[in-house]
């Protein structure tokens, strides 16, 4: 903090207190007064709106005092009088980071010892997946819920169905750096209302919910052309892009018509957030195998 | 009569009338957030009806419609009477009640279409901003005005509170809304990151420090020493904690921002001072009670006296909760939970309605000369709602704010969160009903209170009064 706000908030504060402890010693220099009913201050407003002047009760007076002088100790101890750093060197940051430590001291042991476990076996292990089970909670509920079964857009881990891999380094990184999973804006390519409508239908058809008419069919070629890039010519998808497989009637967006349609006029962005910092190796090792458990 | 004989009460009545008409409204709104957060589908997939935008339509209202208007109606009254001359700019005062309803209904179209600034309590869009400053100075002018042509030497003690709460008010919103506008509906804020969360939070605690606190001891020093018939109890106990209470309020703003990138210096001041806050705000509470003793026995037959003991208790108490919510530790707990939302409503409702019903109740009969309002037992009615309402409201917010926190923060011996998010929102559904109860037993008072001003006022002709000689 520059020397000039240092004594301007130092300053302030302290000039602040003075005008309390002034005002306290003001009411209590007045003295006793009477409280009978005719000692009125003499002002008279509307007609009979009158004053006394009884004095502040003691009780009050020693409470404001006993804050001033509490507000006085603190600000000694703690930061508070601009750049001064208080006498007990306390500072948010420093009880973060002793708290931070003292977790990492007492819960890092019980992570650690599975670190070098082989990762298959670490996912039958009902220890780890005790652990594995806290941390999903603790972490993944919010978007995947609290059966790991997804929501749309957020995918189901249940089902044995993976956007980008279920290998331990596929999760691993999953956890720690997040993923982007993006669709692009395709509709204008697809020829007008019906194209779009005919791209939906030849989509559906990939998994069978839809029949393999001439309109679905027609859509062949732009699939090829388009689509194929990412989620492959016969729509099986790709792990590398974390493309969905389209043929397996898994939906991450929905499957009715007016989803998929969403999914081509405005894209899709789905976001796996990272994880990495959070969680450091010993845990992410223990989720990911925790998740991978979930559908094996 | 001459009219610079008279009072000007015609701008008095027009904004009592609209305390009724907005409270019903401003709680109304508050009803039905309180029924979503039970039953989301009650936004019947409206985006104008979803929480997000009624929840700023309800705090505006409740605050700067009902509120708001609570502290005009009687401002300009006290006014008048304790400086016994007419209220100064009868053109300009008129302006004030037609621009302050402008503002509202503005407020309540451009809130529900997602027009707003982001910033609480202060969500309203630039141009709505310029016209809430136009019509503050014009308040201003002829609350000062008035002051200024008093014919008693002595500014009595409500008319402070009303001067200091006016001026800062004013301060408080043009600073906060300082903002770079990019088209008619949408602003930018000039301040950025943590130097915007400061001063909206300067603001934001100002707004409550002012607004509904100094402002209501405003009604609270005229209202209650009037209908209690008994003489302030202390002159020099409002002297110290009036001029204690406007300077140590400007500091709290940072106790709502513990725990956040805002340097430590400023989280401590915020904190101390809160608690310095305590024995001023106190005063006000003293003050008030100690007035009314000594006229205990008038509380067996008038209501409105009953609302003011009770409004004054509650003040005392969200007094408290306060600045032992400010102190870190606890803050730590109580943070983002519904403690916060009760701690608000004890003071919203329990202090801030509660004073402005027993002063509507006392101010109307005079306005439009009757000796009492229509039914005495339907104010007693009313005040039983009222209680039954904040004491409902207060505690199942106290329970389920209690359960957050303590649920957000338990661990296992893993490390990790003992609950997921949705277990403790599941452990606060029944308080959530208990809320919807709460609010809507004291809305339903609002309702009574509805019926009762319209059997008072509407096969009455109000007549002038005129300005009385000072003593």
């Amino acid at each position: 903090m520059p020397a000039f706000w240092h004594w301007f908030v130092a300053a302030g504060t302290i000039l602040f207190v003075i005008w309390c402890v002034w005002l306290v010693s003001w009411s209590a220099k007045q003295g006793p007064q009477n409280v009978a009913d005719d000692d009125v201050v003499g002002h008279k407003w509307d007609g009979d709106l009158e004053e006394w002047n009884n004095p502040a009760p003691k009780w009050w007076l020693y409470l404001y005092i006993i804050t001033i002088a509490w507000a006085v100790a603190y600000m000694i101890a703690y930061p508070g009088l601009g750049s001064w750093d208080g006498a007990l060197g306390w500072s948010q940051q420093g009880q973060y980071e002793a708290e931070m430590q003292a977790a990492a001291s007492r819960y890092e042991p019980i992570y650690a010892k599975f670190a070098a476990m082989d990762f298959e076996e670490l996912s039958q292990n009902p220890d780890a997946n005790q652990l594995g089970k806290s941390l999903y909670a603790s972490y993944c509920t919010t978007c995947h819920g609290s059966d790991a079964r997804g929501a749309p857009g957020f995918p189901n881990l249940t089902d044995d169905d993976w956007l980008w891999g279920n290998s331990e380094e596929a999760l691993t990184t999953t956890l720690k750096n997040g993923r982007s999973g993006v669709m692009p804006v395709l509709a204008p390519a697809l020829g007008g209302d019906k194209g779009i409508d005919n791209m939906v239908s030849y989509v559906q058809s990939l998994s069978g919910i839809a029949e393999t008419d001439a309109d679905a069919m027609s859509a062949q070629p732009t699939f090829l052309a388009l689509c194929s890039a990412c989620h492959n010519a016969d729509g099986t998808g790709n792990p590398i892009f974390g493309a969905p497989n389209l043929t397996d009637d898994i939906w991450l967006y929905g499957s009715s018509d007016e989803a998929i349609r969403t999914t081509l006029v405005q894209g899709r962005n789905g976001i796996m957030p990272a994880h990495g910092q959070l969680l450091g190796d010993h845990r992410t090792k223990i989720l990911a195998a925790y998740v991978y458990s979930l559908a094996n | 009569m001459d009219t610079a004989a008279s009072y000007n009460d015609k701008v008095v009545r027009q904004f009592s009338i609209m305390v009724v008409v907005w409270g019903i409204v401003g709680m109304l709104v508050g009803v039905i957030i309180a029924a979503q957060l039970i039953w989301p589908q009650l936004n019947f997939d409206l985006p104008l009806l979803t929480y997000g935008r009624l929840r700023p339509l309800h705090t505006n209202a409740v605050i700067f419609a009902f509120g708001g208007s609570a502290l005009f109606a009687t401002a300009y009254y006290v006014v008048q009477r304790t400086c016994h001359v007419r209220l100064a700019f009868g053109k300009l005062a008129a302006f004030t009640f037609w621009g302050w309803q402008l503002v509202i209904v503005l407020a309540a179209i451009t809130l529900p279409l997602g027009i707003t600034q982001s910033k609480e309590y202060a969500e309203l869009e630039w141009p709505i901003d310029l016209l809430i400053t136009v019509v503050w100075v014009a308040y201003a002018i002829v609350f000062f005005g008035t002051i200024a042509k008093r014919r008693v030497k002595h500014i009595y003690v409500a008319n402070w509170f009303y001067g200091a709460f006016i001026i800062t008010v004013a301060v408080l919103h043009i600073f906060n809304n300082l903002a770079v506008p990019v088209s008619l509906l949408k602003s930018y804020s000039i301040y950025t990151g943590i130097v915007d969360g400061m001063m909206q939070w300067w603001y934001g605690h100002n707004a409550v420090g002012f607004f509904l606190t100094a402002g209501f001891l405003g009604m609270m020093y005229y209202f209650v020493p009037k209908q209690a018939g008994r003489p302030i109890y202390s002159y020099r106990l409002s002297v110290v904690h009036f001029w204690s209470l406007i300077a140590i309020y400007m500091w709290a703003g940072p106790h709502h921002l513990h725990y956040t990138s805002l340097p430590d210096w400023a989280q401590t001041l915020g904190m101390v001072f809160s608690i310095v806050l305590l024995a001023p705000s106190w005063g006000g509470m003293i003050n008030g009670i100690m007035t009314l003793s000594g006229a205990w026995h008038k509380l067996r037959s008038d209501p409105i006296l009953k609302f003011m003991i009770v409004a004054l208790s509650f003040y005392g108490m969200s007094t408290f909760e306060g600045p032992m919510m400010s102190i870190k530790t606890v803050n730590a707990l109580s943070h983002y939970t519904n403690w916060t939302i009760g701690h608000v409503h004890s003071g919203a409702l329990g202090w801030v309605a509660m004073m402005t019903v027993g002063s509507i109740y006392s101010l109307l009969p005079r306005l439009y000369n009757r000796e009492a309002m229509y039914s005495t037992r339907l104010i007693d009615v009313h005040f039983w709602t009222s209680t039954i309402g904040v004491v409902l409201y207060a505690v199942s917010m106290w329970i389920a704010g209690i359960t957050e926190g303590l649920m957000w923060r338990a661990v296992n011996d893993d490390g990790t969160l003992t609950y997921s998010f949705v277990e403790s929102l599941k452990a606060v559904e029944p308080y959530h009903y208990m809320r919807l109860l709460g609010g809507l037993v004291f809305f339903s008072g609002m309702i009574i209170m509805a019926y009762n001003v319209w059997k008072t006022v509407s096969d009455k002709k109000p007549v002038p009064v005129a300005v009385l000689e000072p003593a």
